[in-house]
């Protein structure tokens, strides 16, 4: 018999910045899919995307549950430029020496809803997980990152990590961070952060005076920027991949 | 080379507060000019105004710059058209190295001008050796603009790039502030091997006459409460230098 599926709202914390219209116009079996990824011990998988979805699109979800055995490893990098709605959501859970690295990165404007939605599950001693987002957003669009960490009673010398950054591009776009940490054990590392700014108008200037147009200045400055999240990511050229899909979704972004 | 005339120009957006207030120069080309002057006087003013910096505003007079209006063209337009502006404080771009931003800004400069692009090599060589110059370690080109660097640093590398950008007229605002004496000495001798040259000009604005014994400037004016009061030689900076600005000013305005 399969599971009852009922459609979220946006009572639901995890889905309080969702585009409404969105979970109205989709059915529940489509938003409420999971795919499943299960990493053996000792071992390392890792996705690479960019979510593009048209602006004319409704959206899309992608939600993934991973199981990372003993002593592996999950990586995640992902772009999204795409809209109206989209949310990459991500539940990992980690056993013992386990890590989970990500980096992820909203861009875009008009009234794009961009989200990353991550549960962590330390469940088990000595694991460890780094997250760094970066949402770069202009017009009336909304980058969003929801972090939840769970750590188990057990789960000794959990070391987690979640790092936020906003970059409003012009007045009208938003960005949220919400990082929700639960913690049992009392031998753990748990640290969060989040920021929200615009481009420093002296770094601008700085690079005006020295030849840079205002594109060329914003396009560096947003590099700099978004550089944060593959900085763990070793893979050099799927770095590179990444970092230009991020930059060609500026180039119709607000000066 | 650099014409102002009459300028007037107020900072701040939302109550304007009047800083120049009918200056004229005029610097040729061939010339080191220095502006001395005390504090409050308008000597930044007058180079942010130059250099086109948000929130700071023009009312009336014009500066000709190499045959053009000045302010017919934004900031980055005036960098390619020849003019640098050196930072009494050089801004910090973290996650952007010198050789990125420097190699991006010298091909947008050559862009405006309709030159060709320089490739990565030929860059590589041209900032190997105007670092060289200013006896700064390829090393620290390497490293993101400006950030961690020390006050010295920080003006050895604005020479660097002054250098390797090769403008026509440099407006250097207090270039020697923070610095020590041999780290001086290198930054005078720097804007001597990079800005003297007979189609070149510089307004050199300083507090000091030590990096005025190492640039020997052609003239000399004190700028106070938005005007240039006095122009004169080399002798009118150790005339400051000895006397004030008050003694000197006083006999200026009798």
């Amino acid at each position: 018999m399969s599971e009852a599926v009922t459609l979220p709202t946006r009572r639901d914390e995890a889905w309080r910045y969702a585009d409404p219209d969105f979970l109205v116009e989709n059915n529940a079996a489509v938003i409420g899919h999971w795919r499943t990824l299960q990493v053996p011990a000792g071992e390392t998988r890792g996705e690479y995307t960019v979510h593009r979805s048209g602006a004319t699109s409704e959206g899309m979800v992608d939600r993934l549950r991973v199981h990372v055995g003993k002593g592996g490893c999950f990586e995640a990098f992902k772009v999204i430029t795409g809209g109206k709605y989209a949310r990459v959501e991500l539940e990992v859970t980690l056993e013992e020496g386990a890590h989970f690295e990500f980096g992820g990165v909203t861009i875009g404007g008009d009234a794009k809803t961009q989200e990353f939605v991550t549960l962590t599950k330390h469940d088990h001693p000595n694991a460890t997980s780094n997250q760094t987002v970066r949402a770069v957003q202009w017009g009336k669009a909304t980058g969003s990152f929801l972090g939840e960490i769970k750590v188990a009673r057990h789960a000794q010398k959990t070391d987690a990590a979640q790092d936020f950054k906003g970059l409003l591009l012009e007045p009208g776009a938003s960005a949220n961070a919400v990082p929700q940490l639960e913690i049992f054990a009392d031998d753990v590392k748990c640290a969060h952060g989040a920021t929200v700014g615009q481009l420093d108008e002296a770094a601008r200037f700085y690079m005006a005076a020295r030849g840079l147009s205002q594109e060329q200045a914003q396009r560096l400055l947003v590099q700099a920027f978004v550089g944060d999240a593959f900085v763990e990511l070793e893979d050099e050229k799927m770095r590179e991949e990444l970092l230009s899909a991020t930059l060609e979704a500026l180039e119709n972004a607000a000066l | 080379m650099l014409k102002i005339k009459d300028l007037h120009a107020t900072v701040g957006e939302a109550d304007p507060k009047p800083i120049l207030k009918g200056l004229s120069l005029e610097v040729q080309a061939g010339e080191v000019h220095a502006i001395m002057g005390p504090n409050g006087a308008g000597k930044s003013t007058l180079a942010n105004v130059l250099g086109g910096k948000p929130g700071y505003d023009v009312t009336s007079g014009s500066v000709e710059f190499a045959g053009e209006d000045l302010f017919d063209l934004d900031p980055h337009e005036r960098a390619g058209a020849g003019l640098f502006l050196g930072f009494q404080y050089p801004v910090e771009i973290p996650g952007v190295s010198n050789v990125q931003f420097l190699r991006e800004a010298l091909n947008a400069q050559r862009k405006y001008r309709g030159e060709e692009p320089l490739s990565g090599g030929e860059f590589l060589k041209l900032a190997k050796e105007k670092a060289a110059l200013l006896k700064m370690d390829m090393e620290m080109l390497k490293r993101q603009v400006n950030v961690g660097f020390s006050g010295g640093e920080k003006k050895r590398a604005e020479m660097v790039q002054m250098g390797i950008l090769d403008p026509k007229f440099a407006v250097l605002d207090e270039t020697d502030s923070g610095l020590d004496i041999d780290a001086l000495r290198i930054v005078g001798e720097g804007i001597n091997s990079i800005m003297r040259d007979s189609g070149k000009g510089v307004l050199l604005i300083t507090h000091y006459q030590r990096l005025l014994d190492v640039v020997k400037p052609d003239r000399v004016s004190i700028l106070a409460d938005g005007r240039i009061v006095q122009t004169g030689g080399p002798d009118l900076a150790l005339r400051l230098e000895d006397e004030g600005y008050d003694a000197v000013m006083a006999e200026a305005l009798a």
